[in-house]
């Protein structure tokens, strides 16, 4: 019994590898990104530049704005689609829920374009419902009515940040997750791979002071920065070295408002 | 030591693990159903409170519609008298039910209903459609019917979840040995025909 599901599972597998085609929400985007254009609806400068935008917002102020571009919305409505995909990507930061997704199905010649703005949790009340469905009816439809893809997109992301900005910032959400259960996990953990890194370091740099015949605290600064380049792969994640630290784990009810042209 | 006192201690020290195996699995299982109906009791309440917030708006988008169609009472009149119909209909928490399910459903669905008619009329007065304060009524009433639609996918996980737990057989044993009170609790049913939330697209 258990053989025969698990045989068919791969089998569906292999058949959705095969073909291609997958009838799924898209991955979350491993490097993470802001900026999704799975339907080849913007340009590339014009990805980087909101996606430069987007990063330095989250970095500032900890709210994440994600541009998802689709060219199928797998039979759901676009709300739906929307909560599903938020949550499975997880945009905003955990506890906070400040993330939004900006949905975009571009029109076809069979189908109408539609677009949808939901806010997570958190910014529910600086982004209600009507005031997300105003942007949308006002600045994104008109602009996309007449083919300025990244004009309306940009309006409504400068829009966003307005509105957004001061509900949260980087470093209050730095104070607020003093919640200790959720906190002294990780701490542990960091604590540990920073003990022993440390431990590592020690006996590198008595190797290297021995060999060297220079003090041994000297030795360490040395070693630490002539290993600078090997902790930028740590940093790539952490969001320091000017990349995008991922989504956070927001979560998302529902809320928002959407149109379509 | 003889044979016999050594079967013995076997036996005892075999008997003691199992005590141990089947007291952790015990504590164990009923401790997960407590959490697991806990959770089912958290998101019915996100149902309800979505549900009342759709059934906040109603007044003033009765009254702004109003305004501008004072002709149509009667359909006025069922939106005002589904809600308050609503309103008397209340769900304990702790008994979810196939009954209370479809009674809460039922009374819902005359709101649904009743709106859907109240937003047919709607179409007959393009200046009520091009008035500011009915767009943003319309934008929040779009919304919360997502987030019913939201708060009762999550209901019916969390139901779904519970219910395979306190179903599984070994489990149910657990429970009826630890005397754990454990309903099993009701899903939503898909909405189907004229128990369709209104389509608030124009």
């Amino acid at each position: 019994m258990g053989y025969k599901i698990k045989s068919i599972f791969i089998f569906l597998f292999a058949a959705i590898a095969l073909t291609g085609y997958s009838k799924d929400f898209p991955k979350r985007p491993v490097p993470p990104r802001m900026v999704n254009d799975y339907a080849g609806f913007l340009n590339s400068s014009e990805v980087s530049q909101l996606e430069q935008k987007l990063v330095q917002f989250d970095r500032e102020t900890s709210t994440q704005i994600a541009i998802v571009i689709v060219d199928d919305l797998l039979g759901y409505n676009k709300a739906d689609y929307a909560v599903r995909l938020g949550r499975e990507w997880g945009i905003g930061q955990q506890g906070k829920n400040n993330g939004i997704l900006i949905l975009i199905k571009p029109k076809t010649s069979s189908s109408q374009g539609e677009v949808f703005i939901a806010p997570g949790y958190g910014l529910e009340g600086v982004v209600p419902d009507a005031i997300a469905k105003r942007i949308v009816e006002n600045e994104i439809i008109p602009s996309f009515k007449t083919g300025h893809y990244y004009n309306g997109i940009d309006k409504a992301v400068n829009t966003l940040m307005a509105l957004t900005r001061g509900e949260f910032t980087a470093e209050e959400y730095n104070k607020k997750v003093n919640n200790p259960g959720e906190v002294i996990g990780p701490l542990v953990i960091f604590f540990l791979i920073f003990l022993f890194s440390f431990i590592g370091k020690i006996r590198r740099a008595r190797h290297y002071s021995i060999g060297h015949d220079i003090p041994f605290w000297a030795a360490m600064t040395m070693l630490g920065s002539s290993r600078g380049s090997g902790s930028g792969s740590f940093g790539s994640f952490s969001s320091g070295g000017g990349s995008f630290g991922g989504f956070g784990g927001g979560s998302f009810g529902g809320g928002g408002a959407g149109g379509s042209w | 030591m003889n044979t016999k006192t050594r079967n013995i201690i076997v036996i005892v020290v075999i008997v003691v693990i199992l005590g141990i195996i089947f007291f952790r699995f015990f504590v164990g299982t009923y401790d997960k159903a407590v959490a697991l109906e806990e959770d089912v009791i958290a998101k019915w309440a996100n149902v309800e409170s979505s549900y009342q917030r759709r059934s906040d708006l109603i007044p003033n988008l009765v009254n702004t519609v109003k305004g501008y169609a004072e002709h149509e009472q009667e359909t006025f009149t069922q939106v005002i008298e589904a809600r308050s119909k609503a309103t008397q209909v209340t769900v304990d928490p702790k008994n979810l039910d196939a009954e209370a399910i479809q009674k809460f459903q039922a009374a819902q669905d005359g709101i649904s209903s009743a709106l859907s008619r109240l937003l047919v009329v709607v179409e007959r007065y393009p200046d009520l459609k091009a008035n500011q304060n009915f767009l943003e009524l319309q934008a929040q009433l779009e919304g919360t019917e997502n987030r019913i639609n939201v708060a009762r996918n999550d209901y019916n996980a969390s139901v779904q979840k519970f219910n395979t737990h306190i179903r599984g057989l070994l489990r149910k044993f657990a429970l009826s040995v630890t005397g754990g009170e454990f309903q099993r609790k009701e899903p939503f049913k898909a909405q189907q025909g004229a128990d369709v939330a209104p389509t608030v697209e124009f």
